[in-house]
């Protein structure tokens, strides 16, 4: 069997998870509402198959993500999604920040800030070259996904001195707490492998 | 739902009026989902291996690692019998050997996720988690991570508003 990944990449792994997932096939209905099985999508990762031996949290916490990640108006979804690599980085989920990392390589075409991220991962934002804004924003939300949080009053003026209004400020508070959460599924359940 | 009701409005410390109430009301719907996951991990219908009162005590405790008084003291109010003792931050499990893997693993989990290794999930199944235990718990610690630092965000953005 390969070895876990250890260090960040923006190429997506595949998880490998560290207990067994339902079966689809004889998952339960409750099972089945949860990972929002339906005829035409039955393609289902092991991800959302391990999760659904919870169903009533699953449940719950899918339209939450999408809500979180998706949701229209207020932080752009590239800068949600350095809300979510700077948790994914603190955490060290390798899984998270490869696929948030990505999606914002897509968003963006621009592969710069990931790699500064991913350089400096272990002395975050030292001569990064990464813009006042980006950089305001990667800071609260790393010091936000500290545990305890190590965020303050100074961190989120910052964040408005750098044009931030309060919407975008809630979300970006999102969306680092929500890495909170995901990271400590992804990474606690699961080993980030080589794709074949 | 009313926003102000939901345990991170309350927690936060925000009431009707507050100079946050027009974004907030743009994210009802990602605070009512946020109020249904607590339900979800703290009330389940199904608690499978892991009792009520656990739950509220290991929320507790999660709480207290995040520094949150408030926030602890809303999972007090959820105890049942034995959640005393899981909440207190220098009690370790004692004899049972179950509950001394919970909580060893709750609090790296909560304290330092990145120290969290394949050999974690093999002591909780040596202690007698089956897999959707392990589901459970990990949901448990992972949304009251989520929820404190919603809070301290929010505690935040009142204090600048």
């Amino acid at each position: 069997m390969s070895e876990p990944i250890k260090y960040f990449t923006t190429t997506v792994p595949f998880w490998q998870p560290r207990v067994t997932p339902v079966e689809l096939e004889n998952a339960t209905e409750e099972q089945l509402e949860a990972m929002k099985v339906t005829v035409s999508n039955t393609k289902i990762g092991e991800y959302t198959l391990v999760l659904a031996l919870d169903p009533e949290t699953l449940k719950q916490r899918t339209p939450l993500f999408n809500g979180i990640m998706y949701s229209r108006g207020g932080l752009s979804r590239a800068e949600t999604e350095l809300g979510a690599v700077a948790a994914s980085v603190v955490n060290r989920c390798i899984y998270c920040a490869a696929v948030h990392a990505n999606r914002y390589n897509e968003l963006t075409k621009d592969e710069t800030v990931m790699d500064s991220i991913f350089a400096s991962s272990e002395n975050t934002g030292e001569d990064s070259g990464i813009d006042p804004r980006q950089m305001a924003l990667l800071d609260f939300a790393t010091k936000l996904s500290k545990c305890p949080s190590e965020a303050t009053k100074a961190d989120v003026e910052r964040l408005m001195e750098n044009g931030l209004g309060v919407g975008e400020v809630l979300d970006l508070v999102l969306s680092a707490s929500l890495f909170g959460w995901a990271n400590r599924l992804m990474h606690v359940l699961g080993d980030p492998l080589p794709q074949d | 739902m009313d926003i102000f009701e939901t345990i991170v409005a309350k927690a936060a410390g925000l009431t009707a009026g507050s100079p946050l109430t027009a974004v907030l009301n743009l994210r009802s719907e990602i605070l009512e989902l946020t109020e249904n996951s607590h339900e979800a991990s703290l009330r389940p219908n199904q608690p499978g291996g892991l009792k009520r009162s656990e739950r509220a005590g290991l929320a507790c405790r999660i709480a207290k690692r995040n520094n949150d008084p408030v926030l602890a003291k809303h999972y007090e109010s959820m105890f049942g019998v034995g959640s005393q003792a899981i909440a207190d931050t220098g009690f370790d499990g004692g004899d049972d050997a179950r509950l001394k893997a919970i909580i060893r693993h709750t609090d790296l989990v909560t304290l330092n996720p990145k120290e969290a290794t394949a050999s974690d999930i093999t002591e909780l199944l040596s202690a007698g988690l089956d897999d959707a235990d392990i589901v459970r718990l990990s949901e448990l610690i992972a949304f009251i991570s989520y929820q404190v630092r919603v809070i301290a965000g929010l505690r935040l953005m009142a204090e600048v508003a």
